[in-house]
């Protein structure tokens, strides 16, 4: 079961910036979630995470000094919880046609080829509408939204920490994959190919998803 | 149809260059050899092509110089087939199915190359099939394509329609394949053979390469094949039962004769003007002997001054000529005539093996197989043309075997000798040879390009290996692929005979079971066969 995670405070065609519900908990750098816009699901790679205040040009400040631990800090000033936020971006990476509204009864993926439904592996039509839930994927969706490596010719555009988030997020899904090594190496020829020339980008990737 | 393994895509190339293939990462270079068949799936119709090179080669070159840490498997399985990869040459040489048309005219000659990014598979063996044909029970085959268990069948009947060579250098089994296509012309009965066997291999028995005894064509098939002989003696030593103990008289050599043998001989061009001065003088049949029998100085300065020649030329030719007595089958009067034996056997349809018992040397051989096989020439010319005047039957086609042959096809003797006309002129008169020889390029040109089909063992000398290729196409990719076959049983084919070039694993020859798949049986069997056809019919 995708588990909710935040709401969307941003959105572009390209990438969508949420919310956490929960401080410092953002979703793992290169995991894939999803959201919502009507009928489409929205997939997304977590490209970046942040912890800031909420008001921009407060900054916080240090309070630790007569604390023992960092978790007392928290304890003698509650208010720190509402005063901060925890933000994070995903870079779209596919969509998923005629399923939205039901993800609540249902769960996680259950099959491309489920009446009416279709995964691509390219930008939606529509960005994610603001307030959005933003779901982690679980197990399941992310095995079949990889089943096809298309997307990875998105990631490898995706500006300066685009290796970085590549080999992150190969490493996320192929955790989940049932053979992990066969996965990674499928992936790996793919990026060989998108990559061409830029052997040395290939491989600092590829020492990074090293199994 | 069984789907044969996808070797990768065709990526480049032309009709004259042949294509390239990019390898399948899932496929290893290590996998693929030279020579062997493909097919590639065009957007219209279906080619079939054989491997001709291998080739590595990477995405970009700073893989080259800085190669990546292949150390690591994974790496290193990431990166073959991707960023490295092996590219195949392929010659296509025919278009099979395809269209109705081409099903039912079956394999063609390429007139142009698949399209981009065709794919590429083995070939199947019902690929294999369709071009070399369907080999039936009791139909001769030569072997089997690498890696493969498909026959290939040499058709006899359209082989000895041309001249043939058989080639490669010493130890590649050119006896075992000529044994071989011998047994196919006699067994299909698509001609008759008469084979000048300087070594004694193919009449009764020879022996292999480690020395083990193989049978040869009489003991195989005792009663289509006769044992001729020049050394009875010898033969008799051996145990080798013969049906004819050849002679020649000096009254059946001609000048022509010695003409042929003036380099082995070391004859000069005065010496050989001087043979038809004799021959003029004393007679065509007599001039060997009376000129053989002058002995006193002075009878044959007489002689050398009486024809106008030179004393010291007549004395050469003399000691030269002097020096063919001791060949043992030579005799003033033969007691009977070879020729007209080996005539009426080739008659009957048997085939006849001249062994030449320990007359091993090339005097020997060049001279025996260029009289007789004049003689024989000129009957079979003699009778075709009657038969094409006068409608009767023509005589059986012969197929005339020759080893050495590079010593009677030279650029300088090919003009002269019989076997030059005999494999220029085609089977106009019935008559073709199967040439056997190490060293190719030692033929003459023209003769070389009337040969048919040819056959050739491994071959490394780069001019034996220009010499078989010239003119065939995809010269420099069969070079390739002629340069490394192996030493033993294996074998390039092309020209007539074959639609396309081949190469072959040739079967096997001298087991007990490859005498059998030959057709040979047991006497015990035969014994057996004979008693079963009595209780039959009673």
């Amino acid at each position: 079961m995708s588990s909710k995670i935040g709401e969307v405070i941003e959105a572009s065609t390209g990438e969508f910036t949420a919310q956490c519900y929960e401080l410092h908990r953002p979703p793992p750098f290169g995991s894939l979630v999803k959201t919502r816009e009507g009928e489409v699901e929205i997939y997304g790679v977590v490209s970046r995470a942040e912890t800031t205040s909420i008001e921009q040009g407060r900054r916080p400040i240090a309070r630790g000094r007569e604390e023992k631990e960092e978790e007392d800090i928290y304890r003698a000033s509650p208010q720190l919880e509402k005063l901060l936020r925890t933000d994070f971006t995903a870079l779209v990476v596919g969509h998923r046609e005629g399923r939205g509204g039901r993800e609540s009864e249902k769960g996680g993926g259950s099959g491309e080829t489920e009446k009416g439904e279709k995964l691509h592996h390219y930008l939606p039509p529509r960005p994610a509408r603001i307030h959005s839930f933003v779901y982690l994927c679980d197990r399941e969706e992310a095995v079949q939204f990889s089943q096809s490596l298309d997307f990875l010719s998105i990631l490898v555009g995706a500006g300066v920490q685009a290796d970085e988030l590549i080999a992150a997020s190969l490493r996320h899904v192929a955790a989940e994959q049932p053979d992990p090594q066969d996965f990674l190496i499928r992936s790996g020829k793919e990026l060989a190919v998108l990559l061409g020339g830029e052997t040395n980008r290939l491989n600092t990737i590829l020492r990074r998803i090293k199994w | 149809m069984m789907e044969e393994r996808r070797l990768g895509i065709v990526v480049s190339g032309s009709l004259a260059r042949g294509v390239e293939v990019r390898l399948d990462g899932a496929v290893s270079v290590e996998d693929i050899a030279v020579g062997r068949y493909v097919t590639i799936e065009g957007e219209k119709r279906r080619f079939f092509g054989m491997i001709t090179d291998v080739t590595l080669d990477a995405i970009d070159q700073r893989l080259m110089t800085t190669p990546p840490d292949v150390s690591d498997p994974f790496i290193a399985e990431v990166l073959s087939g991707t960023s490295t990869f092996g590219r195949l040459h392929i010659l296509p040489s025919l278009t099979i199915g395809g269209d109705a048309l081409s099903l039912l005219e079956g394999p063609q000659q390429v007139k142009t190359v698949p399209t981009h990014f065709s794919v590429v598979h083995e070939a199947s063996e019902q690929d294999v099939e369709r071009v070399f044909g369907q080999v039936e029970e009791k139909q001769f085959y030569i072997g089997t394509p690498l890696d493969m268990e498909t026959r290939v069948r040499l058709n006899p009947g359209e082989l000895v329609k041309r001249s043939n060579g058989i080639f490669g250098k010493s130890g590649t089994g050119k006896t075992f394949l000529a044994r071989l296509i011998l047994i196919g012309i006699l067994q299909e009965e698509a001609a008759v053979n008469l084979v000048f066997d300087m070594h004694s291999e193919y009449g009764w028995e020879g022996t292999s390469e480690e020395g083990r005894k193989v049978k040869a064509l009489k003991q195989l098939f005792p009663s289509k094949v006769a044992v001729f002989t020049l050394d009875e003696e010898g033969a008799r030593r051996r145990k080798v039962s013969t049906d004819f103990v050849v002679e020649i008289g000096y009254d059946e050599i001609e000048p022509e004769d010695i003409a042929m043998l003036r380099e082995t001989l070391g004859l000069t061009d005065a010496a050989v003007q001087a043979t038809y001065r004799l021959a003029r003088r004393f007679g065509e049949r007599k001039w060997l002997e009376s000129f053989l029998a002058m002995e006193s100085r002075e009878e044959m300065n007489e002689l050398a001054q009486s024809l106008q020649e030179h004393e010291a030329t007549m004395a050469a030719l003399h000691r030269r000529l002097d020096s063919l007595r001791r060949l043992r089958f030579l005799v003033p009067q033969a007691r009977d005539n070879a020729i007209q034996r080996i005539l009426e056997y080739l008659d009957r349809g048997m085939n006849v093996v001249l062994e030449f018992g320990r007359y091993t040397d090339i005097v020997a051989y060049m001279l025996v197989a260029n009289l007789l096989t004049r003689r024989i020439h000129a009957q079979y010319r003699e009778r075709m043309e009657r038969a094409m005047g006068e409608d009767i039957a023509s005589p059986r086609p012969l197929v005339i075997t020759i080893e050495e042959a590079h010593k009677f096809l030279s650029h300088e003797l090919a003009g002269q000798t019989i076997f030059g006309t005999i494999a220029r002129e085609m089977r106009k008169y019935n008559v073709t040879l199967l040439v056997i020889d190490q060293r190719p390029s030692g033929i003459d040109e023209e003769v070389m390009s009337q040969i048919g089909t040819k056959i050739t063992c491994l071959l490394d000398n780069e001019r034996d290996i220009d010499s078989v290729l010239t003119g065939v196409s995809g010269k420099s990719e069969l070079k390739a692929v002629l340069a490394k076959l192996d030493t033993k049983q294996q074998t390039l084919i092309f020209g007539h005979a074959v639609p396309m070039p081949v190469v072959v694993r040739t079967r096997e020859y001298g087991s007990p079971q490859s005498y059998k798949e030959l057709g040979f049986r047991e006497a015990l069997e035969l014994k057996k066969q004979a008693e079963e056809d009595k209780d039959l019919w009673g």
